[in-house]
């Protein structure tokens, strides 16, 4: 009697034990397993992800330093064309300062010699008038005179 | 105390007599009155202790199993899984088939012939005595005539009923995986065949034989393997506690071995149901 009794309870046992207690067990471990490796393949795709972002900012610093340096180079070129053309400006102007003072000295020479020319030409009238008062009419002769003061 | 003389063999006797319980002609008896029913006795200590070691085992698993999460398991959870995860991997790694039965089957088979075999390592007297205590206190009986066996797996009727649940499953896949059928043919036409019809008819007798003696030793050797086991470990404590003072480091020494054999026969049990089952599912010979 003890065997069946034993038969008995061994089979109820079997069964509670496979309704009530492994699944929930299995499930949970399977799904914890399945957990794991979700995380551990997240873990090494994030690890990827990250070398190739180190790998793209390292590109992108050198490209940045690259850059940085031809806009110092192209500074630096500007600077000294503009130092250059202004260089240059300041000789023309300095030239044509130079050209225009001449110019005048040259015009005021010139108007000074006419003056002198002029005053020269009435000094000797004035003289050649005093000279010549008694002996010549001086309506007569303003055509001769006149000729003279051209030709000084 | 008992008035008769307390020998050895007495002794160790009482210790490995189980409470009985039967029914006879003047109603419920119990113990010496059972001698004569046999069969048909039933051995409340071996029932009380298994069943109730059953139920603690199936309440700690299903607490467990309620309150699993996918999460961060915690340590109780964490223990479980162990085990069932041991005994899940036994199981995929011999069983080569699709069942939800066999799994949980090597559990229960595996936790509850542990815990059964566990009941070895209490010291011999401790709970015959107390219940022998009890009888003499409340019932009135002479507390040599009360019998306490604790360990259930030292009693061939609990090892027998695991063999036989087992033995019966492996029929049922025979027959469901072969069909009638093919149990037959395979009780029948190996391992000698012919392709002569006649020598083949001549052959199915031997085959038979041969084939029922193999399917009918395994529980057998089930059944006696963790019995024997069981009984000669406990007869051993019953020796060693029997010898007085000196019994302390032998006792040590002996329970720890016994610490290896319970857990190894638990396992042996459980791996062998599985393989028993395997061969039975297998469509090949």
């Amino acid at each position: 009697m003890t065997l069946f009794g034993e038969l008995i309870a061994f089979i109820v046992f079997v069964l509670f034990c496979m309704k009530f207690v492994w699944p929930p067990l299995n499930n949970a471990i399977e799904a914890r397993q399945q957990k794991i490796s979700d995380g551990l393949a997240a873990g090494e795709r994030a690890e990827k992800d990250l070398q190739l972002a180190q790998a793209k900012i390292a590109d992108e610093l050198k490209e940045a330093k690259a850059q940085a340096a031809e806009i110092i180079a192209q500074a630096k070129k500007r600077a000294e064309d503009s130092v250059e053309e202004g260089k240059k400006r300041g000789e023309q102007e300095r030239e044509n300062i130079i050209a225009a003072g001449q110019a005048e000295v040259q015009a005021e020479r010139n108007r000074l010699r006419e003056e002198l020319r002029k005053q020269v030409a009435m000094l000797a009238i004035a003289g050649a008038e005093k000279i010549i008062e008694r002996e010549i009419d001086k309506n007569a002769h303003s055509d001769i005179v006149e000729k003279l003061v051209a030709e000084l | 105390m008992a008035a008769e003389e307390l020998t050895l063999q007495s002794h160790i006797q009482h210790h490995l007599t189980n409470a009985k319980m039967c029914n006879t002609e003047a109603g419920i008896a119990f113990n010496k009155a059972c001698s004569e029913a046999g069969f048909w006795t039933w051995h409340i200590d071996t029932l009380a202790w298994s069943i109730g070691l059953g139920i603690i085992f199936l309440m700690i698993f299903r607490s467990a199993a309620k309150k699993a999460t996918v999460g961060v398991p915690g340590k109780l959870q964490c223990f479980i899984e162990m085990i069932v995860e041991f005994v899940a991997g036994n199981v995929r790694d011999t069983f080569h088939g699709k069942s939800k039965l066999i799994a949980p089957l090597a559990l229960t088979i595996f936790v509850w012939v542990f815990l059964m075999n566990l009941m070895d390592l209490i010291p011999v007297d401790f709970l015959p005595a107390f219940a022998g205590w009890v009888g003499a206190t409340f019932f009135g009986m002479n507390s040599h005539d009360v019998y306490m066996k604790i360990v259930p797996t030292t009693d061939i009727n609990m090892t027998a009923a695991l063999a036989i649940g087992v033995f019966m499953l492996m029929i049922g896949y025979n027959i469901r995986i072969k069909g009638v059928v093919g149990f037959i043919k395979e009780l029948t036409l190996h391992p000698f065949s012919s392709s002569n019809l006649f020598v083949q008819i001549l052959l199915i007798p031997f085959n038979l034989l041969l084939e029922v003696i193999a399917l009918v030793a395994k529980p057998f050797s089930l059944a006696l393997r963790l019995f024997g086991n069981l009984y000669a470990g406990e007869l051993i404590f019953i020796l060693i506690g029997a010898i007085g003072l000196f019994q302390l480091p032998l006792h040590f020494i002996w329970a720890v071995f016994h610490i290896l054999v319970i857990v190894l026969q638990a396992f042996v049990f459980m791996m062998l149901t599985i393989v028993y089952l395997s061969m039975a599912s297998s469509e090949s010979h």
